[in-house]
């Protein structure tokens, strides 16, 4: 069996970094296993500009933001395997995979970084009534078949949820020269950044109907239309408020999910919530030696993010290899609360820290005015007051090894909004 | 130089000259047509109309027999209504009233499914039924039930009490006062089912022609003429399983005529995470709650939930609607306790050729011989689908006094499915086909060999519908979100078929609205 130092699983933005920070930290045997014919991932379709704003201070598109990365990645040496999909990882971090010339194969990894990133929500998930035509398409897929193979895949659009690759793919099928009639939210508020929004909808004229939904498709072939209404505050339709859009095309973005089918079949500990693994402030999952990073940990919303996590989980990835493993000496869990839906990561290791760890979260609804506060046990040890807290917008707080420091029977860390 | 005048007499030529010999060549390829009143005519013994389970199954039937026989279908594949959406259930048999068609053929189909998932390589797993009661004042209508199960012939059928259906089945509802247990009950893939009933029949030289729509039958001497939009075919015998058109194919030829209401039933199918919840199909007892509704393992591991039932006028009103749905998920959770309803991938909805005295219509016409009808084919129809074809194809047989084929062979054999195979199988096929190394679909673990397959065998499929239903490719969570490109790029290298034809089944359901 081959056997390597870390195995990372995934060659997209989050893969890329932890490799080249693995590296970095001076492991020389990493391999990249990706199963798309080329590294990058989804940055490879997302040809609008917008991406590295914070990583490399100037707004790339996404192949770029990608090609910096990979550079970096071919600069090192750092292997990778093309086409190759993994089918199981063993609780003993056998890494099974497969592809057209090496066959079925087995890898002994020291470590394993989780890099999957994450899929799109389908149709079926939204119980969406009516036929089942041609000219569904979740918003993704279409933008693959426009950006990367070069096809119209409508002409007429209407789209169903605002999450960010809708809005873009908005702005992208009516530069293409479809019509987009209209971009309808179930939430009364749009799951996609502001900037999105601005750029990609109020730029070109595209209505956004919040609080509606699609309650009706036509079509028996290819969609002929479909029906949107108003949802009330159970976000079920309104009767009578229904309105007809005649349409060729209905795309949805509805939802990321992180891809965790080998981390659940791994038996890592998920959570509920982000739909990835709980993960310790080192971003180590409840296996020891496998780490999570990227959109399989938890869904971002700007790359640069994703970079930087998986820049950490890469180097505790390889503090792993090289220190072997050390159990967490004072784990204490992080809990969400009044308006916080989670935080990543779930447990902080107090004794182990680093000076600084970065808690990522998100907010339940849309806040104004509102306060994020961080409590040690009952005792509040951050207030910070933010204008506007929205749900598609990931919010972070920094915890310092100083602070900590100063609560040694710390028990509890508590990440909540308060109203003052 | 050539001067202009020879140089377009030329061209003249060659041009007069190619249309001939395309002409001579296209009259070559048509050679089994004969010319008739001017428009070609085919012709053959026994014409099936419906290339549905029923169809499939008595043209595998007829195949053992020397007929020159022809399946037609109006939509691009086999197994594109009515036998694509449905319960995928091999019911028992106690439903039906004794001495009915349904009862009979339904014991009969039952038994012969287990052979038959050999001879031919689909999914069957007989794994047994339960038929919830959930109040005591329902009990005569449990015993009503186990006494016709016995009178139709139905082995091993006992009651067991709440808890004994609770030890059977831990998830089931702590409503649940007793249960009637059906062993023989199964599940299987219905596409597999028909598709390999399909292939079959044409290895043994039944020919198929898909989109082909039957728009009128008339006498023809001693046998029929069957106009299409394709032009007519003729033949001596019909068989008519044309699911919710049944009565349409019937009524152009008989004075007693019959209607086919489809009635619609909308379906929920979950995750496989969910798929473990129950091992037995889980039915409710008729009560003062309605009819009720299925909860079922499929052959694939996920859980299938449904139906509804809703009458309606259109034979293609195949839309879900939103009070259905939520009906369906209401009413499973009374049978399983902790279904978990977000994990729903999909929805579908399919009709049910429902006639109203609600029994299937088999046999010669009497009012027209030579036509006979396989009609009012509602559940049990997938059960019953073996023994059906098997009964019609020996009416027809011994009507024409066909003999049986000396060379027949009634074994098939499915797609290669490197996924369950132990590594080191698994491996050894990849060495032999690196295609079986690349994966398409994650979600259900398609390879792109496996795709070529069901592109390149008998009756390959020519849609993404038809490829999702041989190999799964896009079954699974994320609906095709992933694998939709990869598929159509090697959908079109494997037919030529251009990117932008591409369709999700039929004509009309293009996926590209334009090219490169």
């Amino acid at each position: 069996m081959q056997q390597h130092d870390i195995v990372i699983v995934g060659g997209g933005p989050a893969g890329l970094a932890a490799a080249v920070a693995a590296r970095k930290a001076g492991v020389q045997d990493i391999l990249i296993l990706e199963r798309d014919g080329h590294l990058g991932g989804i940055l490879n379709q997302c040809i609008h500009n917008g991406f590295g704003l914070h990583t490399f201070k100037e707004e790339l598109t996404g192949p770029e933001y990608a090609a910096r990365f990979i550079e970096q990645a071919m600069a090192e040496n750092i292997p990778c395997k093309l086409n190759t999909m993994v089918m199981d990882i063993s609780p003993d971090k056998v890494v099974t995979a497969m592809n057209r010339e090496d066959g079925l194969f087995e890898i002994k990894a020291r470590a394993v970084v989780l890099c999957m990133g994450c899929r799109e929500r389908p149709r079926g998930a939204l119980n969406i009534p009516g036929y089942r035509p041609a000219g569904i398409y979740s918003a993704g897929t279409a933008q693959r078949l426009m950006n990367i193979e070069g096809f119209s895949v409508g002409k007429e659009v209407v789209i169903l949820g605002s999450g960010n690759i809708g809005l873009i793919m908005a702005r992208r099928m009516t530069l293409e020269g479809a019509k987009v009639k209209v971009v309808a939210e179930l939430m009364p508020y749009s799951g996609g950044l502001k900037r999105n929004i601005v750029q990609c909808l109020d730029d070109y004229g595209i209505p956004l109907k919040l609080s509606h939904t699609v309650v009706k498709i036509d079509g028996k072939e290819r969609v002929t239309g479909i029906t949107l209404a108003q949802v009330g505050p159970d976000r079920k339709p309104i009767p009578g408020t229904e309105e007809y859009y005649r349409c060729d095309t209905l795309l949805l973005s509805v939802g990321l999910l992180p891809e965790n089918e080998l981390t659940r079949e791994a038996g890592i500990a998920m959570n509920r919530v982000t739909g990835g693994p709980d993960v310790s402030d080192s971003l180590e999952t409840s296996l020891p030696g496998v780490f999570a990073c990227g959109n399989v940990l938890h869904v971002h919303d700007l790359v640069d993010y994703v970079s930087e996590e998986a820049a950490l989980a890469g180097r505790n990835a390889a503090a792993y290899v090289q220190a072997g493993e050390r159990a967490a000496a004072n784990p204490v869990p992080l809990t969400a609360k009044d308006g916080v839906r989670y935080t990543v990561p779930q447990t902080l290791d107090t004794a182990n820290m680093n000076d600084k760890v970065v808690v990522r979260f998100r907010v339940g609804d849309v806040y104004k005015d509102r306060y994020v506060s961080v409590y040690f046990d009952g005792e509040r040890v951050l207030h910070r007051k933010k204008n506007v807290l929205a749900p598609g917008e990931m919010e972070q707080v920094v915890l310092t090894r100083q602070q900590v420091e100063k609560y040694p029977e710390l028990r509890q860390i508590t990440v909540c909004t308060e109203v003052e | 130089m050539v001067p202009r005048a020879v140089f377009h007499g030329t061209l003249f030529l060659y041009i007069l000259l190619k249309i001939l010999i395309d002409r001579t060549a296209k009259k070559r390829y048509t050679d089994n047509r004969k010319r008739k009143s001017g428009v070609t005519v085919l012709k053959y013994d026994v014409v099936v109309i419906g290339g549905g389970v029923t169809g499939c199954s008595i043209a595998r039937e007829l195949s053992r027999y020397q007929l020159k026989t022809c399946l037609l279908e109006k939509t691009e594949d086999v197994c594109s209504g009515t036998s694509k959406a449905n319960s995928a259930i091999v019911h028992a048999g106690y439903d039906a009233a004794t001495g009915s068609q349904m009862a009979r053929f339904n014991v009969e189909g039952n038994r012969l499914m287990g052979e038959l998932s050999k001879e031919l390589d689909f999914d069957f797993i007989r794994n047994g039924s339960l038929v919830l009661c959930f109040d005591e004042a329902d009990r005569p209508g449990l015993d009503a039930l186990l006494e016709r199960g016995k009178a139709n012939g139905v082995p091993d059928l006992q009651i067991l009490s709440g808890d004994e259906a609770r030890a059977l089945e831990p998830n089931l509802s702590d409503e649940v006062v007793a249960a009637l247990y059906a062993p023989t009950g199964g599940i299987v893939c219905p596409f597999g089912l028909t598709i390999a009933m399909a292939e079959n029949a044409a290895d043994n030289g039944v020919e198929f022609r898909f989109l082909t729509e039957v728009q009128n039958i008339t006498r023809d001497g001693e046998g029929w003429r069957i106009d299409t939009n394709q032009g007519p075919v003729t033949a001596r015998y019909v068989v008519n399983a044309a699911g919710v058109y049944a009565d349409v194919m019937h009524n152009f030829v008989s004075e007693q005529k019959f209607t086919i209401v489809p009635r619609k039933g909308d379906y929920c199918l979950l995750d496989k995470e969910a798929g473990g919840l129950v091992s037995r199909t889980i039915f409710q007892l008729p009560g003062k709650m309605g009819k009720g509704v299925l909860v079922t393992p499929t052959v694939h591991g996920n859980l299938l939930m449904g139906p509804t039932a809703t009458d309606l006028p259109d034979k293609e009103a195949t839309a879900t609607t939103a009070e259905e749905l939520s009906d369906v998920q209401t009413k499973a959770q009374r049978s399983v306790k902790n279904l978990p309803l977000r994990a729903v991938i999909t929805s579908f909805s399919g009709l049910r050729a429902h006639e109203e005295h609600h029994d299937f219509i088999l046999g010669e016409c009497p009012d027209a011989p030579g036509f006979f009808d396989a009609a009012a084919i509602e559940s049990p129809g997938l059960s019953s689908a073996p023994a059906i074809g098997a009964y019609i194809a020996g009416l027809v047989a011994d009507k024409a006094g066909a003999a049986q084929k000396s060379d027949w062979n009634g074994t098939r054999k499915g797609i290669v499915r490197p996924g369950p195979l132990p590594k080191e199988q698994r491996a050894a096929l990849i060495k032999e086909n690196p295609a079986y190394g690349s994966i398409v679909c994650r979600c259900e673990g398609v390879s792109e060999g496996e795709i070529v397959d069901a592109i390149t065998r008998t009756l390959g499929a020519r849609s993404l519908d038809g490829i999702k239903r041989r190999v799964r490719q896009g079954m699974g969570r994320c609906q095709a979100g992933f694998c939709t490109p990869r598929t159509m790029e090697i959908l079109s290298r494997e037919t030529g078929i251009p990117m932008e034809k591409i369709c999700k089944n039929a004509p009309g359901s293009e996926m590209l609205t334009g090219e490169k």
